[in-house]
Formats: C-alpha cells, sequence, structure tokens
C-alpha cells in the first residue's frame, strides 16, 4: 500500500499538496514544543533545557518504530522509503559546521522557520545566513567537489552496518533514548533555569 | 494581563511523539520525510537561475543541481513542506498567544550581539547542510527514523560538536 506516491494511489500534485499538509503539522507541533526558541534549544547545551533532546528523540523512535509496525503489517514497503545516502567525510565535515552554526546561532534550519513565523527577528536573521552560507557553498563548490563526494557508502542502515537486525537496532535505540531522558532529567534539576 | 498570559508549551515527550507521527505519516505519503536546508538550497538556485541565468548554466552547483531537477526549483516536496512549516508555527503562535516581534536573548548580552551570531550561525549552517547533505530535520531526524546510517553520522557530528563548542560560547546564553 504505502508508500503512496511511490505505488501511484496519488498523484504527483496530491504529493506535492499533501506536502504542505505534512509540513503544517510539523510546523505547529515543533512551536507548541517550544522550538521557536533559541534560548529553549540552546538549553540542551547547557542542560537548563533539554526539550531538544527529549523532543528529537522521542520523534526518531516513534517515527522508526511506527514504520517496522507499517512495514510488518504489509501497509508500507520499507524499500521504496527514501533512505539517505552516506558520504563519510562529507557528512563528519557537515555536521561540524552545522554543530558550531548551532550554538552560536541557536537555531536549526526548520526551527529558525518556526520562529521566524512567529515573529522572532533573530529566527529571521538566522535565515538570511542560511541563504547567504547555501550560496557561499554553491559559489565555492568547485574547490571542494572532491571531498563532498569523497567516502561514498550507498544507502546503508545503520543496522545492516552493525550486522544486526532493524528490530534490535531499534529496540537497542529505545533503550539509549530512555537512559538520556534519564539524564535530561537530572541535568534539569541539576542546572536549574530562571524563567526566561 | 492573565488573559494575554502566553500558553505554555506542549509536554516535550507528547510533542516528540506527535513529531515522530508525522515523520511515519510523511513516510507512508511521500516515500520521504521532512527537510529544511533543501527548501533553501532550492530557492537559491531559483533565486540565481533568475538573476545571473549564464552563470546557472555554467558554475558546476547549479548545473549539477539543474541536471538531476527538472522544471521550476521552487516546484519541490521540501519547498511546499517548509512552507508548510510556517503556517504551522504561525497558527499555534495564534493559539498560543505567542505571535510578538522581538530579538530573545540573553539579558546579559545586547540583541545587536545576538543578531550577529545568529547570522553567523545561519551562515555556517547553511555551509554545513550542503556537506551534510541534508540538515537537523532532513539528515539527522528524517536519517534516523529510517535507521540512515548517514543519518546518525550527522545527529552525532552536530551535537557533539555543539556541546564541545558550549563552553565557548556560553556567555551567549547562560
Amino acid at each position: 500500500m504505502g508508500p503512496l506516491i511511490v505505488n501511484e494511489i496519488i498523484s504527483e500534485n496530491t504529493n506535492l499538496l499533501l506536502a504542505f499538509f505534512i509540513g503544517i503539522a510539523f510546523g505547529f507541533v515543533l512551536e507548541q514544543g517550544g522550538f521557536s526558541s533559541s534560548r529553549k534549544l540552546a538549553g540542551v547545551f547547557y542542560g537548563y533545557d533539554t526539550v531538544v533532546l527529549k523532543v528529537f528523540f522521542t520523534g526518531a523512535t516513534t517515527a522508526a518504530l511506527g514504520l517496522l509496525f507499517f512495514s510488518l503489517f504489509g501497509w508500507i514497503d520499507l524499500s521504496f522509503v527514501y533512505v539517505n545516502e552516506t558520504f563519510l567525510q562529507s557528512a563528519i565535515l557537515g555536521g561540524m559546521i552545522m554543530g558550531a552554526g548551532f550554538i552560536m546561532g541557536g537555531y536549526c534550519p526548520g526551527t529558525s522557520f518556526c520562529g521566524a513565523a512567529i515573529g522572532k527577528i533573530d529566527a529571521m536573521i538566522f535565515i538570511v545566513g542560511l541563504f547567504i552560507g547555501v550560496f557561499l557553498f554553491a559559489e565555492g563548490y568547485p574547490l571542494y567537489e572532491k571531498l563532498y563526494k569523497a567516502g561514498y557508502m550507498g544507502s546503508p542502515r545503520i543496522s545492516e552496518f552493525f550486522g544486526i537486525s532493524e528490530g534490535l537496532f531499534t529496540l537497542l535505540m529505545i533503550i539509549a533514548a530512555v537512559l538520556m531522558f534519564w539524564g535530561a532529567e537530572w541535568a534539569e534539576k541539576k542546572f536549574p533555569r530562571k524563567e526566561y | 494581563m492573565s488573559e494575554h498570559k502566553k500558553r505554555s508549551y506542549m509536554n516535550p515527550y507528547l510533542a516528540g511523539v506527535l513529531i515522530g507521527v508525522v515523520v511515519l505519516a510523511s513516510n507512508f505519503i511521500s516515500g520521504r520525510s521532512v527537510g529544511s536546508s533543501g527548501a533553501v538550497k532550492s530557492a537559491v538556485v531559483a533565486g540565481v537561475e533568475t538573476l545571473a541565468p549564464s552563470h546557472a548554466e555554467n558554475a558546476l552547483f547549479y548545473k549539477e543541481y539543474l541536471s538531476g531537477h527538472k522544471g521550476n526549483p521552487l516546484n519541490s516536496w521540501l519547498v511546499y513542506e517548509m512552507l508548510g512549516v510556517i503556517v504551522g508555527g504561525f497558527i499555534s503562535g495564534i493559539i498560543s498567544r505567542r505571535l510578538t516581534w522581538k530579538v530573545e536573548h540573553n539579558p546579559k548580552i545586547k540583541s545587536r550581539t545576538r543578531l550577529v551570531f545568529a547570522l553567523a550561525g545561519g551562515i555556517l549552517f547553511g555551509i554545513g547542510s550542503q556537506f551534510g547533505r541534508g540538515c537537523t530535520s532532513g539528515s539527522a531526524l528524517s536519517g534516523m527514523a529510517v535507521l540512515s546510517l548517514g543519518g546518525f553520522i550527522s545527529m552525532i557530528s552536530i551535537f557533539g560538536t555543539a556541546f564541545i563548542l558550549a563552553y565557548f560560547f556560553r556567555k551567549l546564553w547562560i
């Protein structure tokens, strides 16, 4: 049955319309969760507010578990679901640059649009930065094209990489998430914040 | 003032489950999941194509993008999704009475300092998301949901680096 677009149950235009509604749901929940606030987001790196960690890992594990159930019920063919390609060096370098951007800017791209949507001027300036950053990358691209395309590994799942089943990996991920939640609750008590 | 009081945020675990449901629904419907930086990339390509068409035809980055994408770069899944994010965030802001123009910052720093670092952070995130082929949503969150190895590498690399650098930028936040 699923994915609906791959099995041509919906048309390409319907798919784009539904993308808009998926975005509305995503943006709504992000804002309700407090992801429109840079000070809340940055809190995870100092322990005073760990909402990022909680929402992020609850989200990833819920989705991973849901996909496994859907697959088990025969509702979705996971071989048609897009799995991001892995280019090792570029992924690590990109992550490091993004990490620096996160601690300086207090937002990531999705949350900055969410913050801008409720009038945060710092989020709007962050978005201006995003455009400049992508443009700079594009203009200098020939200089690091080799690095960008190095270390291509295909589209491996992490479970394949470790030689275990998807179910077992997901279980380990859930256990790791629960342990992190426990640590996060502890950190919020240890590093309390004033209201902001 | 109490009637204008801001509503508090949703329980983070509930918000997480709902984000997970969105990612699940997205994979079920579209065979892919949410992202953000890709929409900015589309907009940059569209902008360059409009303002400097000969440059877009000749410079490698745009050439590679346009050879892999037919039609207007703005007519893409991620662009519609991100327009939705803005609408969704706005609706949530109305319901919870959080719509207000402001520069949010630690009272110990000037709002100008906040804006300078917001700009710098945005530039870095823009560059990094291209190397990473997606940002916190497209690569890390969506990638982890489908157990992509690259998604886990992005997540560890983004959060690990931010934790390591947190000490040096603590004055911005605490």
